[in-house]
């Protein structure tokens, strides 16, 4: 019987969890609850995924409405793998969140915090798991104002402005985003994503459905902060608090991304990438960005900011392999959205370890770390080395496939560009890591210890996986091609 | 024992031996003892597999599958073969200097100095035995990162500096135009294992997507992306690299990582483009231009370079470029010219980074014009220095000699006279900034005059001495046993 009901369990499981959380007031069962929803939600996206591989899409009538009247959750290899996505970083970051949010935000909201995640991963399961775009707005909605919330609770009053425009920001992509839903509606009669990808066909040229497919992009572009549309980005998280810009950085871009993907392809490749000029337009983009990402990241002092800016340029390669529209591409920046996920991931999981232990994200206090805090920042460097795209981690593995996608579609330039943001990578991974293994300590500054042993684990749980995924590449690779392929309609 | 069985073990006894080493930190004789017998046993498993390859074998393994279509395997052939021999050979006799030399210079973190430098070899021995490209470029990549933590092993602030300068380069040549010259190769032809005359060649043209002027280009960004190749105007790195403790310079910045940069080349130019197809397809006229040009400036430095080592390492850039040359020319002569200055100039340079440590350690003197009168301290180290001087010239008496040898009728096959000239001209240099330091050591009195010489050696600890000794014996032996080295190296370059 659960197993019928996978797909909705898997945002029900946060959805519940977070009144229980503000219920059960004491913040340290609550974050104990949250785990338990974050390893069940994880352990309900694998099954999916495992489902969806052997035995085809799966779809599921919500209170067994049928679908035109119901909502209708639709998952098939492209949302099972983004699914997984979002549980990896949920189960992982979750745990770490316990002993790191405790010590950053005031304890009187403790549970609300909680509750405030419960929602950030229903919402986000929910936008990925549904086949309704009505219903992708509710969920868009829901994990954005969690995270707006889940942003200003940062330490620094700066975090309130950061919130601030993020939720203006945001708010504004959201609303494209629900324009861009009713004109489809109006045009096509219906919310159902697979019944308006038949029905959109006949009216490709009308103005309505050219101005839905206008808001709906740029909507969805300034959610996963495509450039020039980042600017909430770099704020919201540096300020907010370490944990949750490991939840936010690792999943909600790339939740939004995939929505995009989604979008593109409800239109059908022909009308994005021959009769509009999407795929040039986002290639350009997204190398800008990659450019001025990596570029911004080289003079940032602040450690978070600087991963901001960081992801800001992978954005851009995920963005990419859309524009890009081969397989390669595809499979690339499918694949991206996994490898960036545990990289960065790590990284501000990294980060947390050390703001914890020395109060700061600030780069000077990262001198002497690499003797005082060897786990940690040996971590930082596998992960940092898989930002970077260096053979035998996972990202290179995307890099790989998107620098082929761009020479296979004969756009060399785009694959020079592109190696030579990621060869910037390099320049400010290394201004970290050799402030922490030459640099002296400040005077004055407190000797710190190793992070606690509940923050290592899941630091060299996404670091580990970084490697691993880049040796073994059969899932993340294997699984985007086929996701890839299949949207591009070369395989069912 | 099957040959996949002794790549695997040729492979993990460089792994096993940097374990060991991290194991056995406590006690630095048995700690010493692990990288010594991890070097002994990686040679000797490279020994093993020398009568299947010399008798036409290609022994294979393949480790995993990366992509669809794409593994980092192995496949052992002549010229990837005499390389891992040399690197694990001259890997066990720098332990020995090392073990002189480390402790009579106070160096701290020794451990993390000896494994590293084991995990330097594994990545050597790995790119050596490459079946393709991308197995090459992974293991090209981590010999980068492995030599990193032992160019900065002081940890000072030139330290930092001189390792920013090696990874920038290093790292910023093999991201961009490597891998793009990978992904190139491999989007046009839908491979990147070595194969014998080339992959771009179909029946009398090149495949689709290839022109000759764009086979030019792709050998280009080949060249240039091996930054370890040194090739001006990415060459800095080398020079950078020289604040390392001397066993590093002497063994990865004389053997294993310049050589892995050259090697990289001879391989592409021989089993990627086929020495005919680029022949035929004139894609190397003007990189020609460009090593021989790398081999006088450079040689025109170390001239004027005070720094001993330095001075070696500009030396080391000239020799380089013989080899990217003799890879240019891309003829019989001229790939077994490359294939031998490998091993020749191994063998002479490392004599010469051993000399230079030697005199560090005894005299603190690093400076060519500090020599006075060094000769009558140290004379064996300086009579190693002057022999291998002589094998780095390329006279007689010595290996260097065969390959320039070689390297001259390769040119005359090439029709290239200037060429020609070009290689006289860098042997001559070569004889300007080898061989007056010795002269300044043996004829020259000492600096202090008081100080007294009779009974009283400054020669480096036993150890680092029986290395450097036993170096420039093998750099002359190697003339006398070409003939094999030779005929081994055949079937790699016809």
């Amino acid at each position: 019987v659960i197993a019928a009901h996978l797909p909705a369990l898997q945002v029900l499981t946060p959805l519940i969890a977070a009144p229980l959380c503000i219920l059960l007031r004491n913040g340290r069962l609550a974050g104990l609850l949250t785990v338990a929803a974050a390893w069940s939600a994880f352990a309900i996206a694998v099954t999916l995924l495992l489902q969806v591989l052997e035995s085809g899409p799966v779809t599921y009538m919500f209170g067994g409405w049928q679908a035109p009247w119901g909502i209708e959750y639709r998952i098939d290899v492209l949302n099972a793998f983004v699914l997984v996505i979002v549980g990896t970083i949920a189960a992982a970051v979750v745990p770490f969140a316990m002993k790191s949010a405790a010590d950053e935000i005031i304890p009187q909201r403790h549970a609300l915090f909680w509750a405030l995640v419960n929602l950030l991963i229903a919402g986000l399961f929910g936008i990925v798991v549904t086949g309704d775009l009505f219903n992708v707005f509710v969920f868009l909605e829901i994990s954005s104002l969690a995270s707006y919330a889940l942003v200003s609770l940062g330490r620094s009053p700066r975090a309130l402005t950061a919130a601030f425009r993020y939720l203006v920001l945001g708010t504004l992509g959201a609303t494209f985003f629900l324009i861009g839903v009713g004109l489809l509606y109006a045009a096509t009669g219906t919310l159902n994503m697979s019944d308006i990808a038949v029905r959109v066909q006949d009216q490709l040229g009308s103005r309505t459905v050219l101005v839905a497919f206008a808001f709906l992009t740029v909507g969805l572009s300034l959610k996963a902060a495509l450039f020039p549309l980042h600017a909430w980005l770099p704020g919201a998280y540096a300020e907010a608090p370490s944990a949750v810009t490991a939840l936010l950085a690792a999943t909600a871009t790339k939740v939004a991304i995939y929505m995009l993907l989604r979008v593109i392809f409800l239109f059908g490749p022909a009308f994005t990438y021959i009769d509009l000029p999407l795929g040039e337009v986002l290639v350009a983009l997204a190398l800008a960005g990659m450019l001025a990402g990596s570029a911004a990241a080289l003079f940032q002092t602040d450690v978070k900011r600087l991963l901001a800016y960081s992801s800001i340029a992978h954005v851009g390669y995920m963005l990419l392999g859309v524009g890009l529209g081969n397989l390669a591409g595809l499979t690339g920046g499918i694949a991206h959205l996994f490898n960036h996920a545990l990289a960065k991931g790590a990284l501000f999981v990294a980060v947390g370890c050390v703001v914890l232990r020395t109060g700061s994200s600030h780069i000077e206090r990262f001198a002497g770390l690499g003797r005082q805090m060897p786990w940690t920042m040996a971590a930082f460097v596998i992960a940092g080395l898989s930002l970077i795209g260096l053979p035998l981690t996972a990202g290179f593995a995307s890099k790989w496939y998107l620098v082929v996608g761009a020479l296979e579609h004969g756009w060399w330039w785009v694959a020079v560009l592109m190696v030579a943001s990621a060869a910037v990578a390099v320049l400010y991974v290394w201004r970290v890591l050799e402030v922490a293994y030459f640099r002296t300590p400040l005077p004055g500054a407190m000797p710190v210890s190793e992070a606690p042993f509940e923050m290592l684990v899941p630091l060299w749980a996404l670091a580990g996986a970084s490697v691993y995924f880049g040796i073994d590449t059969s899932f993340n690779i294997g699984v985007a091609e086929r996701a890839a392929s299949a949207v591009l309609g070369l395989a069912p | 024992l099957s040959s996949a069985w002794i790549i695997a073990a040729a492979l993990a006894a460089p792994l096993a031996g940097a374990l060991a080493v991290l194991v056995l930190r406590r006690n630095p004789n048995v700690r010493e003892g692990a990288s010594l017998t991890a070097a002994g046993v990686t040679f000797v498993f490279c020994a093993v597999l020398v009568p299947e390859v010399m008798a036409g074998g290609r022994p294979e393994l393949e480790l995993l599958q990366l992509f669809p279509g794409l593994a980092i395997g192995f496949r052992v052939e002549p010229l990837g073969l005499g390389f891992a021999l040399v690197a694990s050979f001259l890997w066990f006799v720098t332990v020995t200097y090392a073990i002189g030399y480390m402790r009579a210079h106070h160096e701290k973190n020794q451990t993390r100095f000896y494994m590293f430098f084991a995990l330097a070899i594994a990545a050597t021995v790995g790119a050596a035995f490459a079946e393709n490209l991308l197995t090459l470029y992974v293991f090209y990549e981590g010999l980068t990162l492995a030599t990193y933590p032992l160019v900065t092993h002081g940890g000072k602030d030139k330290d930092r500096a001189g390792g920013r300068t090696y990874l920038s380069i290093l790292l910023g040549t093999s991201l961009t135009f490597l891998l793009l010259a990978l992904a190139w190769t491999y989007a046009v032809t839908g491979t990147l294992s070595f194969v014998d005359g080339g992959v771009f060649v179909r029946g009398e043209g090149l495949v689709a997507g290839m022109s000759p002027p764009l086979l030019a280009l792709l050998y280009a960004l080949f060249l240039f992306g091996t930054g370890k190749a040194a090739l001006i105007p990415f060459h800095r790195w080398l020079p950078a690299a020289m604040v390392a403790p001397t066993p590093v310079s002497a063994l990865l910045h004389a053997v294993a990582v310049v050589k892995l940069g050259v090697f990289t080349v001879l391989k592409v130019t021989v089993y990627t483009f086929g020495a005919g197809a680029l022949v035929q397809f004139d894609a190397t006229q003007w990189l020609e231009y460009v090593a021989a040009a790398t081999l006088l400036i450079a040689a025109v430095i170390a001239l004027r370079e005070d720094n001993l080592k330095r001075r070696l390492a500009y030396s080391t850039i000239s020799q380089l470029a013989y080899i990217v040359l003799a890879a240019t020319l891309a003829n019989r002569f001229s790939l077994l010219a490359g294939g031998m200055h490998i091993v020749a100039h191994a063998f002479a340079k490392i004599t010469l980074f051993f000399c230079a440590g030697a005199i560090l350690v005894s005299l603190n003197k690093t400076k060519v014009s500090e020599l006075r009168g060094v000769g009558r301290q140290m004379p064996v180290t300086m009579t190693a220095w002057l022999v291998a001087s002589a094998g780095v010239i390329g006279l007689p008496l010595t290996g260097g000699f065969w390959s320039k040898w070689y390297l001259a009728r390769g040119t005359l096959e090439a029709g290239e006279p200037l060429m020609l000239a070009v290689i006289l001209v860098g042997s001559l240099l070569a004889v300007g900034y080898l061989v007056p330091p010795a002269v300044r050591a043996f004829y020259a009195a000492p600096e202090i005059a008081a100080e007294p010489l009779r009974g009283k050696r400054y020669e480096a600890p036993w150890p680092s001495l029986a290395a450097l000794s036993l170096t420039a014996t093998l750099s002359v032996l190697l003339f006398f046993a070409a003939e094999p080295v030779f005929a081994f190296l055949e079937g790699f370059a016809s």
